[in-house]
């Protein structure tokens, strides 16, 4: 099982994911340059979060449009495994790969800190390890992480059981105090409507180690893991 | 020909920016604002006549210089 985790000028967490995936977890992980045209022979793609081409325009606007993207496209139209985080989230919306788009926060401050996750569906390859009533324990760092759609497309998530991720308080309480950024229906996470893609604001790979106060975010690459194993090989 | 190009959050997104800017100008004493909206403003230098570089624009305003989700974008032409 082989990874690729994406570099665009500006990404900052593509070598905390490399690090999980194969230090912490053990696969074979690349990094793989916004320039290139394929993504190889990788089994999953991973879009790292950070400040692809400085958030100029809005952010993941011109990401979208690298090579590499073109290549991620056909990748994920062939089902294969996308997973964005953070910056990765925004540009996956932007590509058109994932529904609606992440606006400035509410509060207009940038928000770092440990946020709770209530896992909305199980059902999908980055949440399906995750036990059952376990909330997640995860930080986020964004400052334009406000998960915006319009009615039509928040139903349309709603029914076709789009939502993975949602802000919650530390008792489990899906309040308006615990949505950092203002997103609708406090969503942190959502997939496509084939469940091969999957984007979220919250950072698992900075939450991956006990040693860095939780490993929480295990879970969902351990999700996406058991995911490619039980998926029939593609020829 | 000198195109702009101004773009602004759709009426039905939230503009944290916008808001912020109304309540500063409530509290300086600038009464009456019901509300404020914040954009983009983009200038464009382009070769050709208005046909055309209206055209051009406009495929790419819709495909990468303006967000359909959450905004909206009109161009004005200088020649």
């Amino acid at each position: 099982m082989k990874f690729a985790v994406l570099q665009f000028p500006g990404s900052n967490c593509d070598q905390d994911c490399v690090h999980v995936l194969h230090s912490v977890f053990g696969y074979p992980t690349r990094l793989l340059w916004h320039k290139e045209y394929s993504v190889g022979d990788a089994d999953a793609v991973i879009i790292p979060g950070g400040f692809s081409y400085g958030d100029y325009l809005r952010t993941g606007s011109i990401a979208r449009f690298s090579p590499v993207m073109g290549a991620v496209k056909e990748f994920a139209d062939n089902g294969g495994l996308v997973l964005g985080i953070c910056n990765g989230f925004q540009i996956l919306c932007e590509a058109g790969l994932l529904p609606g788009a992440l606006i400035r926060n509410r509060s207009l401050q940038f928000r770092c800190e440990h946020v709770y996750l209530q896992v909305a569906s199980h059902n999908s390859p980055f949440t399906g390890q995750i036990p059952e009533d376990k909330n997640l324990r995860i930080p986020i760092a964004h400052g334009e992480g406000n998960y915006f759609c319009d009615d039509e497309t928040l139903q349309s998530l709603e029914d076709n059981d789009q939502v993975l991720f949602q802000y919650v308080d530390a008792e489990g309480d899906l309040t308006d105090h615990a949505n950092p950024n203002g997103s609708r229906a406090n969503i942190a996470g959502i997939c496509n409507e084939k469940r091969n893609v999957g984007g979220m604001m919250p950072h698992p790979e900075r939450a991956s180690e006990a040693i860095l106060g939780g490993d929480d975010g295990r879970l969902i690459f351990q999700s996406l893991i058991t995911a490619l194993k039980n998926q029939p090989t593609v020829a | 020909m000198k195109a702009k190009v101004i773009i602004t959050p759709k009426r039905a997104v939230l503009d944290p920016q916008g808001k912020t800017v109304q309540t500063a100008l409530e509290h300086m004493g600038c009464s009456g604002v019901s509300d404020v909206r914040i954009g983009k403003y983009i200038e464009i230098e382009m070769d050709g006549d208005r046909e055309t570089v209206e055209a051009k624009l406009s495929e790419y305003a819709d495909k990468f210089l303006a967000n359909p989700n959450i905004e909206d974008y009109r161009l004005v032409f200088e020649d």
